[in-house]
């Protein structure tokens, strides 16, 4: 069984609709006890990380993710929620993230042209750099994923699995460990994405 | 790279697909959970449902497809129509919307496009807009483009982009239903207001409309239509692969 955490951030709908599309148990839920007794968590999330990682601490999960990160447990960070896994934000200020992956998240807008449009929304080709991750199982280079967002991973070469082109190598893809973040959004990027989360539900 | 995207627009009426011609003479089509399914193996980048009822039970009725068609189908999915207050996004986004498009409700009260993006973030809350020229100018009409505000088209793109909306969606009234191509000059107008995505809507009549528009407004990030792709006279597949030729990037 899935954990897919709720934490009062985001459209859980899609995601948990996905899962049971593939056949793969899932429970949306906040409950530690649950999420402890999980095989597998997802931490999803849209919205600013301020506000996420404040509202994910004020219900009390990171201890309890944070051990089960530590006992092993596969974590998947889906948009927001990957960003959530990396040290620091600097999304309308300085955040300190869950720290489970190295690197930092900052804003598109000055390390892109200005022909780009802010946010990227849309669908983009992933290029692989580590082509045999699990993840990637049933995956193709140059499957299209759908992006939304405005900030972006840095400095994560040592988790980086696969990224797409945006007017600098978005990561799109990361996992190092145990944790795994996708910054588009699986769940909604059609079978390429369903791929890639049924990949996820066979790592061990 | 990323792709432009192809977006097929179902107008619904008490839970049937319906399409207007100029906003008028409505006329009633396929069951929208079909034909959304039909879209999206097709190769539809999204998907917007815009709601048309009118009356309570009709809105159960749209809510009860919106689910379904969310329970199997998995790219991104738009609602639009009778949104008027935050309850309103709420409503769609528990059933499967991923996106909420607002448009007279954020005329009538435009606090509501910064209200909601605070609550559910910027990525689901597009500002759709009906344009339409008057003396010279781009005026943002209401009431499904029969009422004109006074509004300047590229100040309220501006005010949207300002107060958290992540998309527009720019409908040229002078270009919709009339099938000779997309609204270039409008459109660009607006691109060069807004660094946020633009969808381009009203006026396509066959394929090579859409390569214009690509190809003539580089700012505009997908093409959205109805009646071509709903009457079938245009396959979201085969336009994909012309665009492709054309040297646009596509996702097929």
């Amino acid at each position: 069984m899935i954990a897919i955490i709720d934490y009062g951030v985001g459209n859980l709908f899609s995601l948990a609709g996905s899962l049971r599309h593939l056949g793969i148990e899932s429970a949306v839920t906040r409950d530690l006890g649950v999420i402890r007794s999980a095989e597998r968590v997802i931490l999803p999330g849209v919205g600013a990380f301020g506000d996420a990682i404040a509202k994910f601490r004020a219900f009390g999960l990171e201890p309890a993710l944070s051990a089960e990160v530590a006992k092993g447990k596969p974590l998947l960070g889906i948009c927001l929620g990957m960003q959530l896994l990396f040290e620091k934000s600097f999304e309308f200020g300085l955040y300190e993230g869950l720290g489970y992956l190295k690197g930092e998240v900052h804003p598109l807008t000055p390390d892109i042209p200005a022909d780009l449009k802010v946010p990227q929304i849309g669908w983009n080709s992933l290029r692989f750099e580590r082509p045999d991750d699990p993840l990637l199982k049933y995956s193709k280079e140059g499957d299209y994923v759908y992006y939304v967002h405005s900030f972006y991973a840095k400095g994560c070469a040592d988790s980086l699995v696969a990224w797409s082109e945006y007017g600098t190598r978005v990561p799109g893809l990361v996992h190092r460990g145990n944790v795994y973040g996708t910054q588009f959004h699986p769940e909604k990027s059609g079978a390429a994405g369903l791929a890639m989360l049924r990949a996820f539900a066979e790592v061990v | 790279m990323i792709t432009k995207r192809i977006i097929p627009c179902l107008d619904i009426r008490d839970g049937r697909v319906v399409k207007g011609v100029n906003f008028e003479g409505v006329r009633d089509v396929e069951d929208p959970v079909e034909l959304a399914r039909f879209y999206n193996e097709s190769g539809a980048d999204e998907l917007v449902f815009y709601d048309i009822t009118a009356s309570f039970e009709g809105r159960g009725l749209f809510t009860d497809v919106l689910e379904r068609t969310a329970r199997e189908i998995f790219i991104p999915l738009t609602v639009g129509g009778s949104i008027n207050e935050v309850k309103d996004f709420e409503r769609v986004l528990t059933r499967g919307a991923d996106k909420v498009s607002v448009n007279t409700g954020a005329i009538n009260s435009p606090a509501l496009i910064e209200a909601a993006s605070k609550k559910y973030g910027s990525q689901c809350v597009v500002l759709s807009m009906d344009i339409k020229r008057v003396d010279g100018r781009f005026h943002i009409f209401k009431k499904g483009g029969r009422e004109d505000t006074g509004i300047d088209a590229l100040e309220w793109a501006a005010y949207g982009e300002e107060h958290g909306a992540g998309e527009l969606v720019v409908n040229s009234i002078d270009t919709d239903g009339v099938r000779d191509g997309f609204d270039l000059e409008m459109l660009q107008a607006i691109c060069d207001r807004v660094r946020i995505p633009v969808i381009a809507s009203g006026g396509a009549g066959g394929m090579e409309h859409f390569a214009t528009l690509f190809k003539g407004v580089a700012g505009v990030d997908a093409g959205l239509a109805a009646s071509i792709f709903h009457f079938k006279e245009v396959s979201i597949r085969d336009l994909k692969l012309f665009l492709r030729g054309e040297g646009i990037e596509m996702r097929i």
